[in-house]
């Protein structure tokens, strides 16, 4: 079996979020990067799939410039077999989309998976528009993954409950909170390996790109916190119906 | 031309987001100088139907039929991109919630439009196309211009009230064949959690973390959260620990939440838990340490035990239900 996993190079978490030109440009100056967390549970889990069965080979996927070359490494390092970097700037979603199903057409891939959404964009889009380039189904939000054969078992969450989801390979899957406990951290002898997994960069094709950020803004900020002693809750109550309006 | 709204039911009922979600394209039609008209899939009664035009549809398609009896989002789509180009869809609009993550990108290749997910305010402008998201979740807005001729929105829940608007409507059920190759992701049971109120369109989120000590002491957070009609939610060490499911985790690795009110109770607020929250309306925190980061992002603050505060929040909170 072979996946194809699509993998966003993203702010670390702690990323404190400034914006430069205008506020038309994320700032990148003193930013960590980071394999989206999505991502890495989902790598995580396919590993844990790859031991079990002996039989998976997982290749990343990234779109990028030579800057996310760490973040592939660090993927393949964690215990991904090989990768390809899409050599383009990853400008929408759309755009990103199209590259990954190109290098699925590619390649001999059985299934496709992505972490649920990156967190610099959280657009939660790029793996159902996948599977629509493909014409593959989809299961969108995989808690829970199983592979038997050809036949995988999902466990989605839906609004309200979970949702089990039967579907043969083909498919395009994205991963969530829940569909492995704790990312792996890479060991030395996985540093050492991924310097010699093989990365192709392969060359974007043309895609329409309907979106673009105009601008970016940060939320306003919201005054100093009200106090309210901790024996008069009635007054928090009060100040939340008559001040607030939210009760 | 028109605007056409996706409206999810469930089992056959409408929630208050597609009527949020109607009187919202309504609002974008409006400035478009297009109608608004309704999409419901599924086995829906007619009453229930009808009760899309108090909101503005002034046409409501339903599709039904055993082969989308269930959600399949191929097949969805396949549903939702035949009845767009029938009524000459120029904005399609969905919550962003579940359902709408799974079909509205595959719409957008499929009609080959733009997209933009997690809308959070009507069009800053229409010519050109801007809408307001927010992104790095929560920790910034973004102004995403639209280009393409068809443009696909998903609305974040709580983003847009209620306008009542009522118009004669002509209900149109059309039959649709869908190819069997749509169907291949089988959906085999649904396990619905009884009694909770969905992260996803809770107006109100109680939510508590470390502070609590225990899994053994959630029963206050649920009682709290009953008389509110809230939602319950949980930091990430307490999902990570294992105290509450993973469906509770909050945050910048867990779900993006936009509620009117979210109580955070024995939460710190670390950058990555109020970057899930802080789209919230109003922020309220409970916690033993007056320097608390969530302090700072809060709107109202307790300092105090959990355990002593939530008691008594409980009961003033019942007395006010009482008098109102």
């Amino acid at each position: 079996m072979k996946v194809l996993l699509a993998v966003s190079h993203v702010p670390d978490t702690t990323s404190k979020i400034r914006f430069v030109n205008n506020d038309s440009e994320f700032d990148k100056t003193d930013i960590q990067y980071i394999i989206s967390p999505f991502d890495e549970l989902v790598l995580t889990r396919l590993l844990e799939i790859k031991e079990q069965t002996n039989n998976l080979d997982i290749t990343v996927v990234t779109v990028g410039g030579a800057d996310v070359e760490p973040t592939i490494r660090k993927a393949l390092a964690i215990g991904a077999d090989d990768a390809v970097r899409v050599d383009a700037e990853a400008v929408d979603a759309l755009f990103v989309a199209r590259q990954i199903a190109e290098v699925y057409k590619n390649g001999q891939f059985d299934f496709v998976m992505t972490g649920k959404e990156s967190i610099d964009f959280t657009g939660n889009q790029v793996g159902e528009m996948v599977a629509e380039f493909l014409n593959l189904p989809s299961v969108a939000s995989a808690a829970n993954l199983e592979l038997n054969g050809n036949v995988a078992t999902i466990t989605r969450e839906i609004d309200g409950g979970k949702e089990v989801v039967e579907v043969q390979t083909p498919f395009v899957t994205s991963g969530q909170k829940g569909i492995a406990k704790e990312p792996r951290i890479p060991n030395m002898r996985g540093i050492m390996m991924a310097r010699k997994k093989p990365l192709s960069v392969v060359p974007a094709v043309a895609q329409g790109v309907h979106t673009k950020v105009v601008k970016f803004s940060m939320p306003q900020s919201k005054g100093a916190c009200k106090m309210i002693p901790a024996d008069n809750p009635a007054e928090l109550v009060r100040l939340l119906h008559e001040e607030a309006k939210v009760l | 031309m028109s605007v056409l709204v996706y409206t999810e039911n469930w089992d056959g009922k409408f929630k208050k987001a597609s009527f949020e979600l109607i009187s919202y394209g309504k609002a974008i039609a409006e400035k478009l100088g297009m109608p608004v008209y309704a999409l419901a899939i599924g086995n829906v009664a007619n009453d229930q139907l009808n009760l899309l035009a108090n909101y503005g549809a002034e046409k409501i398609f339903h599709v039904k039929g055993d082969k989308v009896s269930k959600f399949i989002a191929a097949s969805y789509t396949h549903a939702i991109a035949e009845i767009a180009k029938k009524v000459d869809a120029k904005v399609v609009l969905f919550d962003h919630n579940y359902t709408g993550r799974s079909v509205a990108p595959r719409l957008a290749v499929r009609l080959d439009a733009g997209t933009v997910s997690g809308v959070v305010a009507l069009p800053i402008s229409y010519a050109p196309f801007v809408v307001k998201r927010s992104v790095y979740t929560g920790k910034a807005f973004a102004e995403m211009q639209i280009d393409s001729e068809v443009k696909i929105l998903s609305l974040m829940p709580n983003s847009f009230e209620v306008r009542e608007n009522k118009v004669a409507a002509s209900v149109e059920t059309v039959d649709l064949d869908v190819a069997d190759e749509l169907l291949k992701a089988i959906p085999v049971r649904i396990e619905k959690i009884e009694g909770k109120i969905p992260l996803t369109e809770a107006d109100i989120i109680v939510s508590a973390g470390r502070g609590l000590k225990g899994p053994q002491n959630w029963g206050m957070i649920e009682e709290l959260a009953h008389i509110l009609g809230a939602g319950t939610a949980c930091s990430r060490p307490v999902s990570d620990e294992g105290w509450r499911g993973h469906d509770e985790h909050v945050g910048q690795t867990g779900k993006l939440v936009h509620p009117n009110l979210y109580i955070a109770i024995g939460i710190s607020g670390a950058i990555q838990h109020l970057a899930g929250v802080n789209s919230s309306k109003v922020m309220v925190v409970v916690n033993n340490d007056p320097e608390a980061p969530f302090f700072e992002a809060a709107h109202y603050g307790i300092v105090g035990d959990a355990f002593d505060v939530v008691p008594k929040l409980i009961e003033a909170v019942k007395a006010f239900k009482s008098a109102h």
